[in-house]
Parts: C-alpha cells; structure tokens; sequence
C-alpha cells in the first residue's frame, strides 16, 4: 500500500507519521506543500503540527497552499484521506469536511492520554476494528470541535461521526470530554467516509513503551482494510 | 550624540569601566561603540564577577566531547552518537513579560543546540516562582507555562521533565532555566570558531526589530519599582519562525558549507560577530546596511544591539552563497551577504557608506573586565534539637495530607498536561518521573534528562547545598536505570557586588565542583544569572543542575510506580533522621532554621552503583529516590503512581518515627522488591555494604502505618493531584 504525508512549514507530527506508516507496511512517500502533483497513493495524510504557525486560524493559510487542490481532487475522486489533529483542522478550512476546532474550553494547551468510542465502523478506516474503545493521545489547543444545529443533524443523520471521547468504558459524558467538543466530537467523516479527521494521534500510541498500543489497533486494522 | 560618563553609566558601565574604553581606544567611542561595548562587557555576556570561579569547575570526562565555551555542552553515548545539551536562564524577562520571557527562553536554547548541528530531542525546565499566598505568583505561573508551551509545542519538541518551586525569596524575581538536549552525530558537530580571511558572513532567519535592544543589560541589572517601563527590552518570540530555522539550517549542514555558525541570543549581532570573529582570531566587517530590517530607520546602534529571535550568523565557504541562499527561500527565510573576515583583528562596521565602528576584537573579548568580588563564607548553621515533645501531638493523617499536598511536593501535572510530551514519538518516561527518557530514534539506546534545585539547602550552607544538586540529578538519572554522564549548570543568584551573596556563588560552586569531581559527573556547559535581586532583596543561591544520562538498552527502564500488590519494599541507604531544612520542619514543626543534611560521597556513589546493579539484573519492580518529604512522600508517590497501597512493617528503630519517615536524609532510594528476589537483593547490597530498611510491602488500596489504616491511594491521589489544579483555579 503507498501512501503520502504532506509536509507543510510548520508540521511537526510528519516523521512521527511516517514511521507509524512504514512500521504498519506502508510504502510512504513525503510530500512537500508547494508541490503541484501527489504520488500514486492509497491514503494520503495531512500530519499534526502547527502549519505556518497556526498563525491566522489553525489550518486556514496551509487549507490554501498549492498542493491542497491536488488533495481536494484526490478526495473528491473517492481517495482515501486522513488528518490529525493539524491535519484535521485544515481538512475543515477546505471545507472537505463540516464544522470548526475552536480553542480548548479551559483555553489550555492538553497533552495526555484520552478514550475514544468508535461510532461508525462501516469504512475503510474502522470496519473490522478488534476494538470499540481506543485509547489514544492528544495534544493540542484547538480540538474543541463545533458546528452548527444544521451540521449537527446532518453528520447525525448521514452517520458521519466517526468517533466520540468517551469513558474507559465507554461511556460519553461530560467528564470524559477533554476540550468541550460539541456532543464529545473526537472525529468526523465527509459524506462518503473517504476523508477522516479526528484530533487525537494515533501515531504517537505504536508500541509497550509510548504512552499505549492502541494507535497499532488502528493502522493495523487499516492497513488489512485497504489491502 | 557625543558619548560621556554619564551616558556610560546609563549603558550599565561604571566609571572606570569607561575610563579604561577610552584608555584601550586612546579616544572616547561613538554611542554604536559605546553600546557594543556595554553589551560585550555586562555581566551576562562577559561573565566578569564569575569568571574566575567557573574556571574552577570540573570539565573533564572521557565521554566529554566539549566542554563549556562553545553554545552548549557536547557527550559521547556510542555508535558516534553524541548528545549536545545546555540550561540557560531568562530570569529578569520572565518577570517582566512572564510569556514573552519564558517562550524565548526556550527558543533561545534549542537555537543554542541546533546552532551545533544537533536536532533537539527534549527540553526540560526549571521554574521558580514567589510564595503561592503573593499576588502576583499565580498570573507568573500562568504565563510562563504557557509560554513555555507555547514554543515548545509549536517546534515540536517534547517537554519530558521539570521542576516547580514556590519560595518567597523570588517574590520579586521568578527564575525560568531552561533546557534543551540535541541529538547530533559525533563528526558532524559545528562550532563557532571562524577561519580563514575573506569568507562570506551570512545573516539568515527572522528580520532585526528593535525589541530586545539592551536584553543584556537589562539581565545583568537589579530591579526597581520602574520594572514595568523595562517591558521594551523583553524580545517577542515565533516559534514558527524558529521551525523554519531549524529545518533549514539542518539542511545546509548536511554539506560541507559551514566554517563556523553562532545564533544570534544575548547582544544579538553584536556578539555573534564578535564571537566567532574572536574565536578565529580574525577580524570581521559587516555592511549594516545588508542587514534585513523589519522596522524603518534603524540605526546602527539599534541594528547591533537589537535581540530580535530567530536569527543566526554563520561563515560560508566562498562560492556557496547560492546554494545556500536557496535552502534558505524554499524555507521562506531571509538570507544576506553582510559583510566578511578579515585579517584586520577589529570589528569594522560600515552604514551608508561610513565607518560606523572600529574596534580590536580582543578588548571585547578578552580584554573585558575580570573581578575578584570580595566574598563570605557561610558557617554551618547549628543543629536544631527536637526532642520528643515536638512530634507527641501530631497524627499521621494530618502530616501526611499537609506533605502530600505542599506546593514544592503536590503533582505538577496542571503544568506539564499543557507541554507536548509525546511529539517525535520516542518518550518513554514522561513529565512525573524521576527523570524524563527519550529514546535515541531508531536505536536501542535511550537518554535520561532531570533538572534539579534546592535552594533551601544553598540558603542555609551553599557548600553542602551544592553538593547536594549535584547528587539529587545523579540520582534521579540512576532512578530510571540510566548511567549518568554529564551535567549543566545554571547558576542564579543575587547581586554578586555584595558580599553575602558573591560568598553564596563561591561556595555552591566549590560544593558542585566536590561532588562532580566524586561523581565523575563534569560540567559541559552553563549560564549564570545574577542580580536576581529587587528593591535589595536577593533570592536564595540557586544554581538548577541538568543531569544527562544513558540507558544502552531503553528495556532496561525502570518507573517509580509500584507494580503489583504483596511485593516487599525496601528503603537503600541509611536514614538518620536529620530533619533540619526538610520541608516537614518547614511545614508541620515551623522550623526554617538549621543545617542542609549532610552528603556523603562515599555512600551516595556506592548506593547509586548498587542500585543500577540490581536494576540491571531486573531483580527491582520499581524504583524511585527519597529527596523532598523524605521516605513517606516516596513511598506515597510511588503508591499514587501505581495506584496501589502500601503497609508499613511496624517501626522499631531508634530515632523518633516522624524523623525516620520525614527526614531528607540523602543517598537513598525505595525499591520494590519480587519476595523471591529478597535474598538475591540483600546479597548485592550486603556485598556491596549497602544498608538498608525493610520498610513493608505493597497493598491493594491501603496504606497503613503502625497497624493503622491512614487513607486509601485514592484519598492520597486527590491530595497529591489537587492541590494545584484548585490553586489556579
């Protein structure tokens, strides 16, 4: 399976990216922002970090650099795209998918281990998954998902929530919910459920010394998906 | 403007100081002379009242590959890996701008590290802040964390470990230490030194502003009511700018362009030119009007004295201008041709055309004053005698919930929750431990990294006190299973032009240099920070130590937190029961006065080889070092962490029970124990006449003491977790 990791001026999760890919046995390629054309790829992904600083809003000035348009293609073709955290924030400033990563509700960078309750497993990027409950790491100041009532019900009807932060059981409340995200909103889907982007990093969770293992449960089971 | 005493002094120069300018000159200097001058000569770029004692410190070591002098500190970890590390201060900003300060602090250290070729790996920090109950402490604190946060987290560097003190001596004057470690292949280090005549001089980065003009000065002076007019001086950090830096100046070293590179941190300009030029012994000449400027106007006195971030100096090969200058764009950088060596020896400054400044190298540098401050020595304070009567009222539920939620001991997770700790995907023991480990990518190696204070002990016997930082980061590095290697230090104090204070300075480097030598634990680089002082209150001696260390195989690491229950605990190390200074005299008997406990070498070598043996024999579930609150903090700690309980066996010893559990008695460790290794544990430290206390063994939830249930980990927890959470609140 190939893949590709966009690197824009300010990414800082892209290695960590690429050596979860290639641990999983994806071939990866890195890509740099101001190229025109993606390489043949099976799943592209936009890594964490702080594109250009974050300094307008998080993701707007990389949700317009020159090898957006090549992603938008790619997607709207029906390719696979994944972002984190960074990654998701652009993917909302191109509009591939709904709604807005506001700042954290205690407006405090978090860094730590959370849970995450799959809510659709019907795509590529879950289905099969051994596990409903991940737990996963997030780190960042602008994960507190929101959309409007509208959107809302949309990604409600059209089952485009992909994940929600949860217990270690499983269960979604209030406590549970590291950032204020609307409805504990961890993660979404466009239409199609091609794109991804969720805020915790599952890169950065690939084996028994880092902070857990669940990040292997979600590449491995991707990489079974896609083959 | 014609230059005089008078505006010398304005430029933080005393009189004779300015006399001997003109002296070495043979005629008065213009400002832009007289502001280079005041920059090269002040305390924090000249070093002049600690010169003469640093030349003291142990820095020598066969694993050391640079020693202080270069921009950080360089050790040998095998397989030409090498790690490059240094803690520097940014004190007096961090009080003035707390996130400003403390975001640039940071990104002046890890330029400082990657200045050598190295990619930051880690960074660690030290802050101490003013009593909890002053009113200013809380929007410090705040600020400073998130300033930290701010910049490191953008970078991308994790933030693997740090230390948090709340004192009323720094009321008036927070301390921000901070720390960065860089990973870099041992035949591809740069240095600063330049060499060869006519070679390109390059300035790449960020544009040169007018903020920071007189940084410097402005850390080398005591503050006043007037501090918050200061607030100019403080340099505005962009992390992603710094990003950028990073990447490319890592690429352009990937060949073989570079003579000598040097970031531009304290005098900006002024003293990377001079530095590198001085190195070399050559001389060097830059066209100030090549320089890329953010703001209208600047003069060349601004242009040279300006701290503006992100930016670096570096002396090219000829001929690889264009090379280079296209890393730089693709990154979107500035890049600029602005001068070149010379074989002059001076510093040669051109503006529109005109010479704007000529001055010998070597008065800036070498030249530069060098005091023997007068200085005290301290006595060892008397021992305090405690009698029984002094611990009959109290009850153990009460000490232990006002220990465990203390400031200086209750968690610091409301801190390092907002650093990233797990970015670049190697950190396998983060913020909470004893000391935070990265490993080398890719390898099987790992480094270790704590940074260390103990100002309470350095107030009441510096000599003893700096001693003991030493062995607290040497055993904080030994409590992972790492094998401590090197150190850095940074060193802040009050005002060095008084004797108590200087006294302080000599004498907590005297007592560093003991236990380095002892220890084999060298300095290989450090900052000192001085008129940490207001309105003629100093801070206590604080010299903050970084300790790097390695682990050969990271399975080896080992956490603090108690695995499982019915396992044996056991104290290492004699515990005599000396209370004085410990924060249980502090906080429960209201006892500041008093000695440091004492150290011993001998037993806080032995102690931490052998416990490096028995955790490299696997034969230990946890371990975890006995400093602040003695053995029932660790303990405890070692509960929380594990989510277990422990039982205490009950005590029989000599001394007074409070004593045995509070004292900060140094060299110790607890450790817990599988009960079928008992025997082959107690073989290694008998052999090695180690002593030690079987003090119980672990629980489910309970922890008991003399047959009693105090509290449950979980009611522990909340006292341990809570306290700062409420407080910032």
């Amino acid at each position: 399976m190939n893949s590709s990791v966009i690197i824009f001026p300010g990414s800082n999760c892209d290695r960590d990216m690429d050596v979860a890919l290639k641990k999983f046995g994806f071939r990866n390629k890195m890509v740099w922002h101001d190229d025109d054309k993606l390489p043949k790829s099976d799943l592209i992904v936009l890594p964490g970090g702080f594109s250009y600083g974050d300094y307008l809003r998080c993701g707007s000035i990389a949700g317009k650099s020159k090898i957006i348009q090549s992603v938008i293609d790619f997607a709207n073709s029906g390719g696979l795209v994944l972002g984190i955290c960074n990654g998701f924030q652009i993917l909302t400033e191109t509009g591939l998918l709904k709604g807005v990563l506001q700042q954290n509700k205690n407006i405090e960078f978090i860094c730590k281990n959370i849970f995450i309750k799959i809510n659709n497993s019907e795509n590529k990027f879950f289905s099969n998954i051994e596990k409903n409950v991940l737990e996963l790491h997030i780190a960042h100041n602008e994960g507190n998902y929101f959309c409007s009532d509208d959107e809302l019900k949309s990604l409600e009807d059209n089952n485009q929530i992909a994940a929600y932060y949860c217990t270690s059981d499983g269960k979604i409340d209030e406590k549970s919910n590291p950032n204020g995200a609307i409805k504990n909103i961890a993660g979404i889907f466009n239409e199609k459920k091609n794109i991804l982007g969720m805020m915790p990093h599952p890169e950065r969770m690939i084996d028994q010394y880092l902070s857990g293992e669940d990040g292997s449960v979600f590449f491995e089971n991707l990489i079974r998906n896609l083959k | 403007m014609e230059v005089n005493e008078k505006i010398a002094v304005e430029h933080g120069l005393k009189p004779d100081e300015y006399q001997k300018i003109c002296d070495l000159l043979k005629r008065v200097p213009n400002l832009t002379e007289l502001g280079i001058f005041s920059a090269m000569w002040n305390e924090h770029c000249s070093y002049k009242s600690s010169r003469l004692h640093l030349k003291k410190l142990n820095t020598k070591g066969k694993k050391v590959i640079q020693g202080p002098g270069e921009n950080a500190g360089v050790i040998d970890i095998g397989d030409d890996d090498a790690i490059v590390f240094k803690i520097e201060s940014h004190n007096h900003p961090s009080f003035i701008e707390p996130y400003q300060g403390a975001a640039t602090g940071v990104g002046g250290i890890m330029r400082d590290v990657f200045t050598m070729g190295a990619r930051p790996i880690a960074n660690l920090n030290s802050i101490h802040f003013g009593s909890t109950q002053h009113k200013k402490t809380k929007n410090l604190l705040r600020g400073v964390v998130k300033g930290i946060g701010g910049y490191g987290n953008c970078i991308g560097v994790p933030t693997i470990a740090g230390q948090t003190c709340f004192d009323q001596s720094y009321n008036g004057n927070i301390l921000v230490n901070a720390m960065t470690l860089g990973l870099v292949n041992k035949n591809k280090i740069f240095y600063s030194k330049a060499a060869g005549i006519n070679k390109p001089v390059i300035y790449v980065g960020s544009k040169t502003g007018r903020d920071g003009i007189h940084g410097a000065s402005m850390a080398s002076a005591i503050f006043d009511d007037k501090i918050e007019e200061k607030k100019p001086t403080v340099q505005v950090g962009d992390p992603f700018t710094e990003k950028l830096l990073l990447e490319a100046c890592l690429e352009l070293m990937s060949d073989k362009s570079i003579i000598a590179i040097q970031d531009m941190g304290a005098a900006g300009l002024t003293s990377s030119s001079i530095e590198m030029a001085s190195k070399g012994n050559l001389g060097i000449e830059l066209n100030l009007d090549k320089v890329p400027c953010r703001e209208e106007k600047m003069t060349p006195y601004e242009i040279m004295l300006s701290e503006s971030q992100e930016r670096m100096l570096i002396v090219l090969e000829n001929g690889k201008e264009d090379s280079a200058k296209k890393i730089f764009d693709k990154w979107n950088l500035d890049f600029a041709v602005i001068g070149k060596t010379t074989n002059s020896k001076n510093i040669e400054l051109y503006f529109e055309k005109e010479k704007v400044a000529n001055i010998p190298i070597k008065f800036l540098a070498n030249e530069a004053p060098m005091y023997d401050r007068p200085w005290k020595k301290t006595k060892v304070p008397q021992k305090i005698k405690f009698s029984n009567n002094n611990f009959k009222k109290l009850k153990f539920n009460d000490v232990i919930k006002k220990m465990i939620s203390n400031p200086n001991i209750c968690s610091k997770q409301w801190i390092w929750e907002q650093y990233d700790h797990t970015v670049m995907g190697d950190t396998i023991q983060k913020p909470g431990g004893d000391a935070g480990v990265v490993r080398v990518h890719g390898t099987r190696k790992a480094v270790a990294s704590s940074v260390d204070s103990s100002a309470s002990y350095c107030y009441a016997h510096p000599f003893t006190g700096g001693k003991q930082v030493v062995c607290e980061a040497w055993r904080n590095l030994v409590s992972v299973g790492a094998e401590p290697i090197a150190i850095t230090n940074c060193l802040n104090f009050g005002n060095p032009e008084k004797k108590e204070n200087m006294g302080e300075f000599v004498e907590c480097i005297d007592g560093i240099n003991e236990a380095s030598k002892y220890l084999n634990f060298p300095v290989v680089s450090g900052n000192v920070s001085f008129y940490n002082e207001t309105k003629d209150k100093g801070i206590k001696p604080t010299p903050t130590i970084g300790g790097v260390g390695l682990l050969k195989d990271y399975e080896n690491i080992i956490s603090m937190n108690f695995k499982s229950k019915g396992n044996l605990v056991l104290a290492i190390g004699k515990t005599e029961g000396s209370i004085d200074q410990s924060v249980f005299a502090k906080v429960i008997l209201d006892e500041k006065k008093g000695p440091p406990p004492e150290i011993n070498l001998f037993n806080e070598k032995n102690n931490g080889e052998t416990i490096l043996k028995i955790i490299n024999e696997k034969l230990a579930l946890s371990v975890h070092d006995v400093s602040l609150g003695g053995i029932m903090i660790a303990a405890l700690k070692m509960c929380i962490k594990g989510n277990k309980g422990v039982k205490f066996y009950k005590f029989k010893g000599l001394i007074n029970i409070y004593q045995y559990f509070f004292s900060e008695d140094q060299g110790r460790y607890i450790i817990e124990v599988d009960k079928n290794n008992l025997k082959k544990v107690e073989s290694i430290l008998k052999k090695n006449s180690v002593h030690f206390d079987l003090l119980g063994e672990t629980t489910d939830k309970e922890i008991i003491i003399n047959d009693e249930l105090t509290f449950t980990v979980d009611k522990v927890a909340e006292f341990y977790k809570g306290w700062l959470y409420k407080y910032m609140s």
